[in-house]
């Protein structure tokens, strides 16, 4: 079909270069760079940098409790000499930049690079963020790569810059490099003993009076990069034959503009803060006007600006989002004053949405399908798989803002209630990894400061939104190996809960929580739930024997689909007026027993015992019957 | 010249839903162009995708490929694994562009509540915009080899002749990700690309023939 479209006249790949993602590719070149340490706390789109990164044995790799920490373990290293490295995304580096504004101060004495992936275009995040802005307000670089090619170049420069300006130096990604896969060239590993920490109180204990000296002394390193900048190989000048618009580009927009304007001049900055004031004031020069393309805020531009240099940026393109060909073209022809080119595209077909869901049997499932029963309740959320109870058929998470949260946002809700609210129950929704994150010092602060909040602590052993990655409350490191496992009913108590309002409960045992929820919210302490079943995505879970659905048994009540498992479809609707004169709709179901493993989940709410294990079918009718009484769990 | 640029680059987008193996289908498609000289970019976004959200898997190649997406309208070939996500991307397809998919339905708990309405017959509503579709069941053929998860398998078998390259190059690369698996497994994936080639030739067939009619 669309042979003409292949030419391979300048076959460009060679056995030498690698399909990698640019996360892999981070990792790749930090493992040449000779780093030693490397920590994270798992984040779309970081989370595959430090798996990566811990399949190479040379390194030390962890999984940190939370961001903070992983930059601190980090800098850490990096201050006995050790090369390190530290990955996150976006919103990670709000948690460690208490960390970051003091060791930019100190500065490093081995290569320290970040890795902080932006989640532009929000594909799984609670906001959009432009982690530029560190560079500005810690006065560190910010590297910028385009693809994956550079996003392993780029992780070589800035372990060099890190060093020659003993600067903890950030790498910039977006969504866009790190889950594009392109080829790459790699290199080997070229090994950097640890130099060993070197005493030093006036550098490395930030006390006033210490700090206050090294502040000029940031400012100078500053001045320093941004003179780097006017000379670095990573800002490069590309000539172009149409010289109406210059471009000035930064990161996968680079990739937008070169493809959407192939003819254009282009000022690609690879080392975009400090920005080259005289590079661009000179570029500017050659070309008619100017445009910076940057994802997503104006950094660029309104410094530019400040400099008097005369350029288009945000008046003409969005300040959210990708700058993909799509946004680009019509925005540029806009202000060329040129006819929008008519995108030879029809316009997108109607069709349902697909939101993520949780999965089949998700020990989540029993937990909202409980909450959505109790009434005159607000819930307080968290980050998860279990912030996907805020939508159908739960509706059973009511705020969520960042991790951890849920705990602080429960004792506000519970302390600012208004006198109509007198007995609105509180109940904050929290995961394992989640908890141990950020969420138990909210948990402190709920029983210090003696809220009335019932806690559901959803340990499911994993970090499952982001693929199931371990944590101290399953028991294993990053390597998958045996590690100490925090005990959380213990936890709790330490953190002061009594020791009657701790309760282990299976998630798999819908009276048991709906009972022991009613219980708790009852009764005017702070009170904390868990569940223990484990994240089906992981190992530690088993499938069991699936269910069916005897057909001429539904009566099409739909209590089952109210759970919530996409194992259950329906295969048929009616509408029945009952004797009442009530009009009731029905849905009759059938259960996917391919994808069923078999939790039960459903089985409870079943009235008619209309749902049985997929064997007893093949049995007489008289002995479904009896096996399916509601079968004790597991 | 392509539409998208001083580059010329194939297109190729596949789509489906979390779990139904479109970003590994699209992985083995890019190993073929590489092995085939080609310069490479394969982007999607995953992330919550693996809850059973929506997949699209951008694949370009060519002498050299710069944005890794596709513009809408631009598509050399849809590759849907679900019937209704083929009909979500169709816009993304060229006027001259194919669709090749899967009939097989995932429908979701939204259209299990009574929300939302699963499309009637999405190959027909494709085809009523004039859209080349070549249909064919193979979540059936799948089932019918005795794995569900042979579809990715089927589909890119169904794909294989419709590439500027030949479809055994396609094959090899599938098979050699079962290199160091049981030899069944090798054979079963062999039966799955070679029942995908039939059904989109006998759907194209059939395409051809009620176009003519």
């Amino acid at each position: 079909m669309s042979a003409d479209a292949v030419v391979s006249d300048r076959p460009v790949a060679a056995a030498s270069r690698l399909l990698m993602s640019g996360n892999e590719a981070v990792a790749r070149a930090v493992w040449e760079a000779g780093v030693r340490v490397a920590a994270a706390y798992p984040g779309t789109p970081a989370t595959e940098m430090l798996e990566c990164v811990a399949t190479y044995p040379e390194i030390y790799a962890e999984w940190s409790v939370n961001e903070k920490v992983s930059l601190e373990v980090a800098f850490g290293a990096a201050m006995a000499g050790s090369r390190s490295f530290c990955a996150m995304k976006h919103v990670g580096m709000n948690v460690a930049s208490d960390a970051l504004m003091t060791m930019t101060l100190t500065g490093v004495a081995a290569g320290l690079v970040i890795a902080i992936a932006d989640d532009v275009g929000l594909s799984s995040s609670q906001n959009e963020q432009d982690s530029r802005f560190w560079g500005r307000f810690a006065h560190v670089p910010i590297l910028e790569p385009a693809d994956s090619q550079e996003a392993h170049d780029f992780t070589l420069a800035a372990f060099e810059l890190s060093e020659r300006f003993e600067t903890p130096a950030i790498l910039r990604l977006t969504t866009r490099i790190c889950h594009v896969k392109g080829l790459v060239a790699v290199g080997e590993r070229s090994e950097r003993p640890a130099a060993g920490f070197h005493k030093d109180v006036g550098r490395w204990v930030m006390v006033p009076s210490a700090a206050g000296r090294r502040l000029p002394m940031m400012f100078d390193r500053e001045r320093r990069l941004r003179a780097e900048a006017e000379v670095s190989p990573l800002n490069v000048v590309e000539t172009g034959s149409d010289r109406r618009i210059g471009f000035v580009t930064s990161g996968p927009a680079y990739m937008h503009v070169r493809e959407s304007f192939p003819d254009a001049p282009v000022f690609k900055l690879g080392l975009s803060f400090p920005l080259p004031f005289d590079s661009v004031r000179k570029f500017a020069e050659q070309c008619e006007q100017l445009v910076v393309v940057e994802e997503v805020e104006p950094l660029i531009e309104t410094e530019l600006k400040a400099q008097g240099i005369a350029l288009s940026g945000k008046d003409i393109l969005p300040q959210s989002g990708e700058l993909s060909p799509q946004v680009l073209k019509p925005a540029v022809a806009r202000l060329l004053g040129e006819a929008v080119p008519e995108a030879a595209r029809a316009a997108p077909m109607s069709v349902f949405p697909r939101p993520p869901t949780m999965c089949v049997a998700c020990p989540h499932l029993g937990v909202y399908y409980t909450l959505s029963q109790l009434r005159n309740v607000t819930i307080s959320g968290d980050i998860g798989c279990y912030t996907l109870g805020f939508g159908q058929p739960w509706n059973a998470l009511d705020a969520c803002i960042s991790m951890g949260a849920s705990m602080g946002m429960a004792l506000g809700l519970d302390k600012g209630r208004s006198e109509a609210e007198q007995n609105q129950k509180v109940v904050a929704v929290i995961g394992d990894s989640t908890f141990l994150h950020m969420g138990m010092q909210g948990l402190l602060d709920i029983v210090y400061n003696r809220g009335n909040v019932t806690v559901l602590l959803l340990d499911n052993r994993a970090v499952g939104m982001t693929g199931g990655q371990d944590n101290p409350g399953n028991g294993r490191d990053i390597h998958g190996k045996e590690a100490p496992r925090v005990d959380f009913a213990t936890l709790v108590k330490a953190l002061g809960v009594r020791e009657e309002r701790v309760h282990v409960v299976d998630a798999y045992e819908l009276p048991v929580l709906l009972r022991t929820l009613r219980d708790e919210t009852r009764i005017p302490e702070p009170s904390v739930i868990i569940t223990s079943q484990p994240c089906v995505l992981i190992k530690d879970y088993h499938a069991l024997k699936p269910y069916t659905v005897v057909e001429d048994k539904c009566t099409g009540c739909g209590n089952c689909v109210d759970v919530g498992c996409p194992a259950i479809h329906v295969t048929r609707r009616d509408r029945v007026r009952k004797a009442s004169g009530r009009e009731v709709d029905l849905a009759f179901v059938r259960i996917e027993s391919a994808a069923c493993t078999g939790c039960g989940l459903c089985l409870k709410p079943c009235a008619p015992d209309a749902i049985v294990h997929v064997d007893t079918l093949a049995m007489p009718i008289k002995v479904i019957r009896k096996s399916a009484e509601p079968a004790p769990q597991a | 010249m392509s539409a998208t640029g001083k580059y010329d680059t194939t297109n190729i987008l596949v789509v489906g839903t979390g779990g139904q193996g479109v970003m590994t289908a699209t992985e083995i498609l890019a190993e073929a162009a590489i092995a085939l000289g080609h310069d490479v970019k394969k982007t999607e976004v995953a992330g919550m995708a693996q809850r059973g959200g929506v997949v699209s898997s951008h694949l370009r190649f060519g002498p050299r490929v710069l944005s890794p997406q596709i513009n809408p309208g631009a598509a050399d070939v849809l590759l849907g694994f679900e019937a209704a996500e083929a009909m979500r991307w169709r816009h993304m397809l060229r006027a001259s562009g194919l669709v090749l998919m899967n009939t097989g339905r995932l429908v979701p708990p939204v259209v299990e509540l009574g929300l939302y309405d699963y499309p009637d017959d999405p190959v027909a509503a494709m085809r009523a915009t004039g859209t080349r579709v070549y249909s064919f069941d193979a979540s059936s053929i799948a089932q019918q080899l005795g794995d569900i998860r042979l579809g990715n398998t089927v589909m890119l078998g169904a794909i294989s002749d419709h590439l500027s390259f030949p479809a055994e190059v396609l094959e090899r690369c599938v098979l050699q990700r079962f290199a160091h698996k049981r030899a069944e497994l090798i054979e079963l994936n062999r039966l799955a690309f070679a029942a995908g080639r039939a059904a989109a030739e006998q759907a194209a067939q059939s395409a051809t023939a009620a176009g003519a009619a």
